[in-house]
């Protein structure tokens, strides 16, 4: 150890020590979850486990992250390694946090848009969606049908691109490059739509409590029929350069094995629970919007490996274009937002003539709407998995608190038990596999 | 040496004269092809992405290369605390060295048809276009081959680092058994020239196209050379050592400045005397039709131009195929293309046994084929049985 080198203490947390301790330094509990044998165990066989931890100088505790380029962002796994193999897993997020729940508590309900989607930023009209649907279960307001149907129609594309965003990373990380490029290329032409639609790429602010921000604007039906047009011959590429490439099915067939029975008792969501073969898509059994007036096949997996959930994803694509198809043909015509001048601003028109009007919008965009007292738990179904708005209100203009179950949070509990007993590259194939976006993590 | 009429007549202050600027040639030859390699890989690579590639630096971007160079150059260099220095120090100019010293036995150019012995005459002397001619060239670039694992070997481990030891491990392992491989292929075109000399393994196959080894050894030894040269290489589908998704950077993790180019341009440097090699060793070196004009230049261009399509290949296989795991590209080496090196070798025995005694080809080939193939069926089933048991062993152990 040279003079420069500190040793700074670990960080604890009332879950106890950040960072993955020595074998010997760790209690019999840590070491069970840091193996993902939590589930897999028995008392008996845990207490038997513990006695049983290898000599220390045999294995080598590595950091992959906060600055790795196959971590997605900030994310840090502290591994333990013999050779190659992982034997513990212990991921340790934090390094995005910006405290953006606390931070709603001080906005306005029309505010609050603008803050939630950032939080998932490949998705971030679900997370404006939920924001708003739980705003309206409080104010107990019905949308218009258009509005509706808009906010299915922009949803569904952006499932789209942030699939297109895990083909090319999954893709790169696995070694086949060219992915990234092909991928970033199809989710742009997605987000071109987007542009359109709301102004901005990413973090549109366009979903917000009471419909959307704008119409969607002239020549939407055949900008999106071009886009559906273009997009299955694409993915028929992705299936010659992946799918059936020997090299990727061995680098991802049966890596990364979670049974059913882990995958529910983790809280895994999304691709990550159907690839088990679990039927779970809150579109169709706990349906939202009017995904219960559009058909769609749930795609499952069986194997719970990386294989599965790079295919349903895929396939999921394939699913989203039929429903983006069903969507364009049944916009129905009518109100995008509700016309109640408490909750939407008058158009900009009216503000000119009115004076009523020019109060409503002076009082929305300064003082907010007020909620009625209550609180709502709202779920939706993220391209990873349930999205969730906890929201209180007590009945001023601003939350009370507003939580949001990040999908991906609970997503990276399920990776000690998938890496144990791979290699590195298995551990990247599989943090790939989850595809899980830090600032939903940290929020 | 031995075998260059240049050096028939003693060694006089010309010959000496001669060497050098034949080595400067070669040097300059490799040094602009790595300047040409990267700019050709970034490019063709870029097309198939569909991005455009460098274009800033020079027309077609083609001085991208050298502005890159001079910039590592001027960088700061660098080194982890807790490097062990002068290895640390060492390790680029082992990287490099070999890969220079490999091309210097190719011959890029001469025409070996119709019993001319590929020497040209200048200034009253004759010699052979290529550096050296080692009586023992091929085992001269296993040796070579050898001491660049020693490069990259020491590099991941001196850095006092992980994951540039992890690639060390990995670059000791992958290429020490690809080596084999990469030998036994080899063994076969030895058996069919009869002499370990680049010169004489290309004036063995002047004939026609059918002389040429990769068409008399019926081509698998060309398949697994190909194979286990990308892999000796690094490159992808083969590139595990410096992985970037896994393992950072690899070896080259903590290197900067120059130091970092010279690893850079020894893997460049590597590509272009590898094409070479496989050009020289199975496709005839600079075998081909001359149309017009003299023949000289005819068998450079082909020489030039058979190592091209080789280049393009390696940028293909880079932009296509996602990376091998460690321990697939282990089976692979081991239970794949060694014992199929090791079973061709028999054929091509029996063949060359059989053509000295007068055997029937037909007869030979047929008998070697079935022992071939029995020899596989029984250690494909060795395989199988071993794999089986390592299974159950993992599944009766609980802990990991």
């Amino acid at each position: 150890m040279t003079s420069t080198e500190r040793v700074y203490p670990g960080a604890i947390t009332s879950e106890g020590a950040q960072e993955l301790a020595a074998r010997g330094a760790s209690t019999a509990a840590e070491l069970l979850r840091e193996q993902g044998s939590v589930l897999r165990l028995s008392e008996v066989a845990a207490a038997e486990q513990a006695d049983r931890a290898g000599p220390e100088d045999e294995t080598m505790i590595i950091n992959m992250g906060p600055q790795h380029p196959s971590t997605h962002g900030v994310l840090r796994v502290m591994l333990e390694l013999e050779g190659e193999t992982v034997l513990r897993t212990k991921p340790i997020m934090g390094y995005l946090h910006t405290g953006m729940e606390k931070t709603g508590e001080d906005l306005t309900y029309l505010q609050g848009a603008t803050n939630v989607t950032r939080m998932d930023y490949a998705s971030p009209f679900f997370n404006e969606l939920v924001f708003s649907l739980a705003t309206e279960a409080l104010l107990e307001v019905d949308i218009p049908p258009r509005a509706t149907w808009i906010r299915m129609l922009m949803c569904e594309l952006n499932r789209i691109s942030s699939h297109f965003l895990f083909l090319a990373t999954n893709g790169m990380d696995l070694g086949a490059i060219s992915m990234i490029l092909y991928g970033w290329r199809e989710r742009d032409m997605v987000l071109q739509f987007f542009e359109k639609t709301t102004g901005l790429r990413m973090n549109h602010n366009y979903v917000r409590p009471g419909g959307v921000a704008v119409d969607l604007p002239d020549g939407w039906r055949d900008d999106v029929l071009r886009l559906l047009d273009a997009l299955p011959s694409r993915l028929e590429e992705y299936d010659d350069l992946m799918t059936g490439q020997p090299i990727w099915r061995g680098r991802t067939q049966g890596i990364g094995l979670l049974t059913p029975e882990e995958a529910v008792a983790l809280g895994a969501t999304g691709p990550i629970l159907r690839s088990t073969g679990v039927p779970w898509d809150l579109r169709r059994d706990l349906p939202y919007l009017a995904y219960d007036q559009v058909d769609f096949n749930v795609v499952v997996g069986s194997y719970g490996d990386v294989f599965d959930r790079y295919a349903i994803r895929l396939n999921e694509i394939r699913e989203s274009i039929d429903i983006v198809r069903q969507i364009v043909d049944r916009m129905p015509g009518g109100d995008y937002r509700v016309q109640d001048r408490k909750i939407t601003p008058p158009p900009r028109a009216r503000i000119d003539e009115s004076m009523e009007a020019l109060i409503h919008h002076f009082k929305i965009f300064t003082e907010g709407f007020r909620v009625p007292e209550g609180e709502v738990y709202v779920a939706v179904e993220s391209p990873r998995g349930e999205l969730g708005c906890y929201l209180v209100s007590d009945g001023s203009g601003k939350p009370y608190r507003l939580h949001i179950r990040g999908p991906s949070f609970y997503n990276l509990q399920t990776l000690p038990h998938m890496m144990r007993g791979g290699l590195i590259p298995d551990a990247v194939a599989v943090i790939s596999s989850v595809d899980p976006i830090m600032g939903e993590v940290d929020r | 040496m031995s075998g260059d009429p240049l050096f028939a007549g003693g060694v006089d202050w010309v010959v000496v004269a001669f060497v050098v600027v034949k080595a400067l040639i070669g040097f300059t030859i490799v040094m602009v092809g790595v300047i040409f390699m990267i700019w050709f890989e970034r490019k063709v690579i870029a097309d198939m992405q569909n991005r455009i590639g460098p274009n800033r630096a020079g027309r077609w971007g083609l001085a991208q290369t050298l502005a890159d160079g001079i910039k590592l150059i001027f960088k700061e260099d660098l080194w982890p605390d807790k490097a062990d220095k002068p290895v640390f120090r060492l390790a680029p100019y082992l990287s490099v060295a070999p890969a220079f010293l490999t091309f210097t036995i190719v011959p890029i150019g001469g025409v070996f048809s119709g019993g001319n012995d590929g020497a040209v005459e200048l200034f009253g002397r004759r010699t052979w276009l290529q550096v050296a001619d080692p009586p023992v060239g091929v085992l001269f670039l296993l040796a070579m081959s050898s001491i660049a694992v020693y490069g990259i070997m020491l590099a991941g481990w001196s850095s006092g680092s992980k994951y540039p030891l992890l690639g060390s491990v990995r670059a000791s392992a992958q290429m020490v058994s690809y080596e084999a491989a990469l030998g036994l292929s080899v063994v076969a075109v030895v058996l069919l020239s009869g002499s370990l000399s680049t010169h004489d393994i290309v004036a063995a196959q002047a004939g026609s196209i059918l002389d040429w080894n990769v068409i008399a050894t019926a081509g698998v030894p060309f398949a697994i050379f190909c194979v286990a040269a990308t892999a000796e290489l690094n490159r992808p589908p083969f590139d595990l050592v410096e992985a970037e998704q896994e393992l950072v950077g690899g070896f080259h993790t903590e290197y900067s400045s120059i130091r970092f180019g010279m690893f850079y341009l020894a893997e460049f440097m590597n590509t272009i005397t590898m094409s070479a090699i496989i050009v020289t060793l199975f496709l005839g070196g600079p075998a081909g039709p001359v149309l017009f004009g003299p023949p000289l230049i005819w068998g450079i261009l082909w020489f030039t131009l058979k190592v091209l399509v080789f280049l393009f290949t390696f940028v293909w296989l880079r932009a296509t195929l996602p990376r091998y795991r460690y321990d697939q590209l282990m089976d692979l080496g081991w239970k794949r293309l060694i014992p199929l090196a090791l079973g061709w070798l028999l054929v091509i025995g029996a063949q060359r046994i059989g053509l000295d005694r007068g055997w029937d080809r037909f007869v030979t080939g047929a008998a070697s084929l079935v022992v071939l193939t029995l020899a596989a069926v029984a250690l494909f089933g060795a395989i199988r049985v071993a794999e089986r048991r390592r299974q159950s062993d993992q599944f009766g152990e609980v802990v990991a």
